[in-house]
């Protein structure tokens, strides 16, 4: 299943495409996909561990892109 | 964004002031270009600074940063503020265009409605679509938008259908009519019973679609990410090379000289300015194409599209309307009214397509009375006694068995020969109709380098014939069954060039299987017909057929400006690292190659939102 997110606060295409990998190396992301232009991210992972997961992809922001924000829709 | 444009605006006339006045004093110059520095670069530092920490050294912040602080280092005050100020210029530009763009598609979303009126209790409520239930009443005012699907049963209107269809003309609608969501009511209050929930209706489908559009990237999108991905670190380090190397190796080479062309690299060397004009080109590609009435699943569909080699078509209702009417009336003896009349009054109990068209076709009121007996004979047609006359009406088959002569009509269609009385009267022809624009539509894709057009169709041989005939199409397999469609979408596929692609066009009724096997799967008439919403991957809302023209077009135009903007891009790129090397060009160039190729890549993608010189 995918689950969407509204992504705000990317500054260009290269930034986001930097941060799609940094994401996708996370464990228990199975795909991970990042529209700059859309300001979308569509993440494919395990429902039962969705707490964690997010957490971590939130962690990973903060490392990578601190200024982005996301919110699940 | 406004801030940022007066932080531009200032450090501008601080740098040029700068630039002109000369003083006596040369310090008070570099303090004026310092402050111009500070203004329009403190927010970079800050951030360099920030991913410095993190380890993050090829992030174009801190590239920027190096590239500046060195050249204020070796004192090339000019050009230290130059680069930041240019790179300002030109990323506070890229953020408008990227805005411009999501604009286009944002028009799209302007169909989400906000609320529904609802009848309950007697009483008249808003609430949000969301909560609205099957079979409840909402009443749509004019202006407002249709707020879910369902069917008209009280009042009139016309609505405005141009978010969904791109087609300007308003439509009638009244008691009875099935409308969607998304339309916008133009003048009259119409009660609506809902017949869809807000997450299956027309414009709920219709907004996924279009968020999620850009979440399949196309060749050229992952080619440019990767090219990114070393082209920066590559830049990277041959400048660090090139600062170190050739001052100690080779003799009479000044450190200055030399750091001087490596920081002109890191100038270059951002690849943001490559990768946004890309993305760009194919958001504003979809954009402009759902302004048309054309919904594109992807920019991978996108840039399929330009390469179209194959055209399969399904006939019933993609190239026909799929409607059987009434083509002619041939009477023998009597008037061609009374010839109808008494087919209409015939076949008035029967709801055979075949009867409906003929009693469209009479169009009159039907007086029950005079029907005073029907029978159907099946696989013959029908007898029937009508007033005080004897009818039959049916195929030859029928007219053999009673002994009637009668004139065999050759045409292709459904003929319905009748006798009144056991005497001949004539016959009525009923066949689908081709819609207006087919013809056109098959003669503009050869040229535009479509090399083979295919129609699939489940009909006899010689309607199919006919039908392919009068178009123009190459090829034409009929009677199949439809597993018979998919396999010829198969050995179609087999046979085409490696790099051609094969489109599969249907009306999403029946071909769901065909419309994903095909490399690009097109549904026609998108409108109302959820499921060919959902297997296509590109959705005509209108059931014109030209409309596949236009996507072609579109996709055509965004494919050539990607390539030159790839081409541009990268040739200017490289040509300005050989000539810093050489030291010939200064970091002007260097400036040029990275703000000023943005600028340009960033207007050449814009130029696909004008969609009107598309025809």
């Amino acid at each position: 299943m995918n689950n969407k997110f509204k992504i705000k606060g990317l500054d260009c295409a290269n930034c986001a495409s930097g941060l799609e990998r940094a994401i996708q190396k996370i464990e228990g992301i199975k795909s991970a996909n990042i529209s700059f232009m859309a300001e979308r991210m569509e993440l494919e992972y395990d429902q039962n561990n969705e707490d964690e997961i997010i957490k971590k992809v939130k962690k990973v922001i903060k490392r990578e892109e601190p200024d982005v924000t996301i919110e699940k829709i | 964004m406004e801030k940022k444009l007066i932080k531009i605006i200032i450090a501008l006339i601080l740098f040029v002031f700068s630039m002109v006045v000369k003083f006596e004093n040369v310090w008070i110059n570099n303090i004026l270009f310092i402050i111009s520095y500070i203004i329009v670069g403190f927010e970079i530092i800050r951030k360099a600074l920030r991913n410095i920490i993190r380890g993050k050294i090829f992030d174009e912040n801190f590239l920027m940063a190096v590239a500046t602080i060195g050249a204020f280092g070796i004192g090339e005050y000019p050009e230290a503020v130059a680069v930041m100020l240019f790179y300002q210029i030109g990323e506070l530009f890229q953020s408008y265009a990227v805005k411009k763009s999501r604009k286009s598609i944002a028009s799209l979303m302007d169909i989400r409605p906000d609320y529904a009126n609802v009848y309950r209790n007697e009483k008249e409520e808003k609430v949000s679509p969301n909560e609205v239930k099957i079979g409840e009443t909402i009443i749509v005012k004019p202006g407002e938008k249709i707020p879910l699907d369902g069917i008209i049963f009280e009042g009139e209107t016309t609505l405005d259908t141009k978010a969904l269809t791109g087609e300007s003309m308003p439509k009638e609608a009244m008691e009875g009519d099935e409308i969607l969501s998304g339309c916008i009511n133009l003048n009259g209050v119409i009660k609506v019973k809902v017949t869809k929930e807000f997450g299956e209706s027309t414009v709920s489908k219709i907004l996924d679609l279009v968020e999620n559009a850009s979440s399949k990237k196309s060749k050229s999108e992952n080619f440019i990410t990767k090219f990114a991905k070393y082209y920066t670190p590559i830049v990277v380090s041959i400048a660090l090379f090139l600062a170190v190397l050739p001052p100690l190796f080779i003799s009479n080479q000044s450190f200055s000289d030399w750091i001087y062309r490596a920081l002109s690299f890191l100038v270059v060397s951002c690849p943001c300015a490559l990768v946004i004009s890309i993305p760009l080109s194919f958001f504003s590609g979809i954009g402009g194409a759902s302004k048309m009435g054309i919904l594109i699943k992807g920019s991978n569909y996108l840039e399929a599209l330009s390469n179209v080699e194959t055209i399969v078509f399904d006939k019933t209702g993609t190239l026909t309307k799929g409607i059987f009417e009434v083509q002619r009336v041939k009477p023998a003896g009597i008037s061609e009214e009374e010839l109808l009349k008494m087919a209409a009054y015939s076949e008035y109990y029967s709801n055979h397509p075949i009867s409906k068209s003929i009693k469209k076709a009479y169009g009159k009121e039907i007086d029950e009375k005079q029907i005073i007996k029907t029978q159907e004979l099946s696989g013959l047609g029908i007898s029937a006694r009508i007033g005080n006359q004897d009818v039959l009406i049916g195929n030859e088959k029928l007219m053999h068995k009673h002994q009637i002569t009668f004139t065999k009509c050759n045409d292709i269609g459904t003929i319905l020969y009748v006798a009144i009385e056991g005497k001949y009267a004539g016959y009525i022809l009923i066949a689908d109709k081709i819609k207006e624009d087919s013809k056109i539509a098959i003669n503009e894709l050869k040229k535009n380098n479509v090399k083979q057009t295919v129609m699939l169709t489940g009909d006899k041989k010689e309607v199919g014939e006919s039908v392919s005939k009068e178009l123009g199409i190459d090829k034409v397999y009929a009677e199949l069954l439809p597993n018979g469609k998919v396999e010829k979408v198969e050995e179609l596929l087999k046979e085409k060039s490696e790099k051609g692609k094969l489109a599969f066009v249907g009306d999403g009724i029946n071909d769901s299987p065909a419309l994903a096997l095909a490399d690009i799967g097109i549904a026609m008439g998108g409108l109302g017909a959820d499921s060919s919403i959902e297997a296509a991957d590109i959705v005509i809302m209108t059931d014109e057929p030209s409309k596949i023209i236009k996507a072609i077009k579109l996709s055509k135009r965004t494919m050539r400006i990607v390539k030159e903007n790839i081409v541009f891009a990268i040739f200017i790129k490289i040509a300005v690292l050989i000539l810093t090397a050489l030291g010939v060009s200064t970091m002007w160039e260097a400036v040029f190659a990275d703000v000023g190729v943005s600028i340009i890549a960033i207007i050449n993608a814009l130029r696909i939102l004008k969609i009107k010189n598309i025809k």
